[in-house]
């Protein structure tokens, strides 16, 4: 796949080598432990402050260093690394603006508790406070968007702090750690001795949950008749999709899965019911507000699931089950709270849940509803339909690929439409919704994994926010298939626009856009289009047979809606369906 | 809305005033007063935070301190029956004729004047925040040209740690 980087040498040759005490500068202390942490593949962006750093890289073969386009690229890259491979995401950039441009993909990986080491360089430490030249309190100004950070003061500190810092961005809640070195860090030389040991005073994330609570949660099974599992992006952090499957399968409570929890249950089996909340399924959506039990599983009661938070669920006993404490109570009252790690608690559950002999009718209710109800769009033949789009690909890649998305209507079709059968395939901007994600995190999907189907879904807004990524798509020969749903506007505004501020568009257009295929080629990059169904299968097939990354652009109606809605406000079973009405 | 006094235990990191103290701003929690200082261990601090509002919000307090590395502990100490002290220092207009007045409130109050200025007296007083408030209330009438509070700092009585 990657033509220019070398296979790298084998990780136990080189940390044999690396592990020998020896006296070298604060950057190859650094590089050195992003081996022994295992870091494969690293995206950034060099400048004054990390000079040393890079230097220090100079012909170092023992990670692939991505050099993307802007620093954006770099962090979402990194963050799609982390969401399609569950390991540490990681990224650097220089001191000031290359920090600063950063903030938005450490927000969205803070969000959507994806783990990230973020290094960033700063000014020597004899400059930090004085303005000077690219210096920016990035520490600072992270502080509410990372799970931790460190201002490294002394070379020596280097492997600790990297030490911890991967451990805590990976273990319980997970979320993105920025690591600032002063640039006279970064060239100071240390002994470096590697750190093995993990000692940090409070934290120990509580993994083991408390039996008693467990045996309320499976007598509230037992006595429940409505129930339903709301299953979020915490199943798939902790590897505990199986462990979830078993737990459905065995009690038979139906399950809905969140927008970030969507592959945590393979979508299309009986007990799935979609999506829950503003564009979930009209199924999910009563479910949710007819059930006596809902049991919350690694989900954090988002407002777009929840709708109206007075209203939701109200007949319903809650059961939450996360890692972190703060989650629970935080917006929905609980009855059975859970702090545990996912995995390890329906491990504890499995042992003695039993099948859910009251909830038949429940069962059978909610089957008839999802034939009667299913996503729905009226399809035509003179215009391509976005969801038809989506389903296209779904059939031509047989549900296999890996998809991400920008933010948009576009997004909410391909959760909608593509069903996903395991998790890790699916690589969103949940929390955060950050336009510009959608492309750079295929990148970093597709070097985790470089055998797998890598498709990047995106509006013609968003593409626009990123799209000078395709260079190191074209360099490196990275084989993303960028999908465009070029609908000429801003589509998802538009939508809102046209249902609640009265059909006023305002500033959604977006004439001027480049001809997408001529970007495309102008990096280098094959480009396609098509515009109707016909063309668009074949289009999307010749784009498949090429080797190597494609643009696919498709024109499609400009004013189709995303439906169900809930709009603000409303409870989440007062749904417009749209064409379905 | 309670008024909740609970104090924390921290790592003695840079910025970690900043941490918690931008956790309550961004939560939207209330600050009423907070000190920080050393503690009995070397390397840590202990922050006293007066706060108010209901049990579930104290909850959230607590769990979201937690989620902070560097938060070691978090002790509601209003839970307990404990001591909790500010002090002022109150710089109030005292002419001569005014003085006997003042220091007549100063007295019954257990306070002390720390300063004589020619036409002002320094009073520093010491107790909990009632006390403290009493005490402002009193001097007013005489002119407050100036009042710096420490904020509450606390502990639970008796044995309990
Ligand atoms: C960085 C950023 N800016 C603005 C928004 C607000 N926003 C949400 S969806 C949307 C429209 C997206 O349009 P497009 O990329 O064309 O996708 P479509 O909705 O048409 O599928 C906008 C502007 C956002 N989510 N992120």
């Amino acid at each position: 796949m990657d033509a220019q980087h070398a296979t790298l040498r084998s990780k136990e040759e080189i940390k044999e080598n690396l592990k020998k005490p020896e006296v070298i500068t604060g950057s190859e202390i650094l590089l050195r432990s992003l081996v022994l942490e295992d870091v494969e593949c690293v995206f950034g962006y060099p400048g004054g402050a990390v000079l040393y750093i890079y230097d220090a890289m100079h012909g170092f073969s023992d990670f692939h260093h991505l050099l993307t386009r802007h620093e954006q690229g770099a962090i979402h890259a990194a963050d799609g690394y982390a969401r399609a491979s569950g390991k540490v995401g990681v990224c650097i950039a220089t001191s000031g603006p290359g920090a600063t441009n950063l903030v938005t993909g450490i927000a969205t990986a803070f969000m959507d508790s994806v783990p990230l080491v973020v290094i960033t360089g700063n000014v020597a430490t004899t400059l930090i406070g004085t303005d000077a030249f690219q210096e920016a309190d990035i520490t600072g100004i992270t502080m509410p968007i990372t799970k931790h950070s460190y201002l490294v003061r002394k070379a020596a500190d280097l492997p600790r702090i990297i030490h911890e810092a991967f451990h805590i961005a990976n273990t319980g809640r997970k979320g993105p750690v920025l690591i600032d070195i002063p640039k006279d860090v970064s060239a100071e030389l240390a002994l470096f001795e590697p750190s093995t040991e993990i000692n940090i005073r409070g934290y120990s994330p509580t993994v083991t949950p408390n039996k008693l609570q467990i045996d309320k949660m499976i007598k509230a099974i037992a006595e429940a008749e409505r129930p339903i599992v709301l299953a979020g992006g915490g199943v798939v952090y902790s590897g505990g999709h199986e462990e979830l499957h078993e737990f459905i399968i065995k009690s038979g409570i139906p399950v809905t899965t969140t927008l970030l929890g969507l592959g945590a249950f393979p979508s299309g089996e009986d007990l799935w019911l979609g999506m829950p909340g503003m564009h979930g399924t009209y199924t999910s959506n009563t479910a949710i507000q007819d059930a006596d039990l809902l049991i919350n599983i690694g989900a954090r009661f988002d407002d777009r699931v929840t709708g109206k938070l007075s209203g939701f669920a109200p007949k319903a006993k809650i059961v939450h089950i996360d890692i972190d404490p703060a989650e629970i109570g935080k917006n929905v009252p609980t009855d059975i709270p859970i702090v545990g790690d996912v995995k390890t608690v329906l491990q504890l559950v499995n042992k003695e849940v039993q099948y859910t002999e009251k909830a038949d009718a429940w069962r059978a209710k909610l089957a008839a509803s999802k034939a009667e109800k299913p996503y729905s769009y009226t399809d035509s033949d003179e215009e391509l339909k976005p969801q038809w789009v989506i389903e296209m690909l779904y059939e031509e890649s047989k549900g296999e690929a890996i998809v991400t998305t920008d933010v948009g209507q576009h997004q909410m079709w391909a959760a909608q439409y593509y069903k996903f059968k395991q998790p890790r395939s699916w690589v969103t901007s949940g929390g955060l919704g950050t336009m510009g994600f959608g492309f750079p995190s295929a990148i970093g999907a597709q070097m985790a994994n470089p055998d797998r189907l890598v498709i990047s879904i995106n509006g013609d807004g968003g593409m626009q926010m990123c799209a000078q990524e395709l260079a190191i798509c074209a360099i490196n020969k990275i084989p993303v298939k960028v999908v465009i749903i070029n609908n000429q506007v801003l589509g998802m505004v538009r939508q809102w626009q046209e249902l609640i501020y009265d059909n006023r568009y305002s500033h959604i257009d977006l004439s001027g856009s480049p001809d997408f295929v001529k970007l495309a080629e102008a990096y280098g990059v094959r480009g396609f289009r098509a515009s109707n169904k016909e063309d668009a299968r074949a289009v999307w097939q010749e784009a498949m047979n090429h080797d190597g990354p494609a643009v696919v652009e498709f024109v499609v109606r400009k004013h189709e809606n995303v439906y169900p809605m809930v709009t603000q406000g409303s409870t989440i079973d007062q749904m417009l369906m749209g064409d379905a009405e | 809305m309670k008024r909740h006094t609970i104090a924390v235990l921290v790592n003695d990191q840079p910025g970690v005033l900043q941490r918690v103290s931008g956790l309550f701003g961004r939560r939207g929690f209330n600050i009423e007063s907070i000190t920080v200082g050393t503690s009995e261990e070397a390397g840590l601090s202990r922050m006293v935070i007066v706060t108010t509002g209901d049990d579930n919000t104290l909850e959230q307090v607590t769990k979201q301190l937690y989620k902070l590395i560097d938060v070691i502990k978090v002790v509601d100490l209003s839970a307990n029956p404990m001591v909790g002290r500010e002090l002022a220092l109150i710089k109030v207009t005292a002419d001569p004729t005014a003085r006997p007045e003042i220091l007549g409130v100063v007295e019954t109050f257990r306070a002390a004047v720390v300063d004589i200025g020619t036409t002002s007296l320094m009073v520093q007083v010491v107790g909990d925040t009632e006390k403290i408030d009493a005490m402002i209330e009193l001097l007013k009438p005489y002119g407050i040209r100036e009042l710096s509070r420490t904020g509450v700092t606390a502990m639970i009585r008796g044995n309990a740690r």
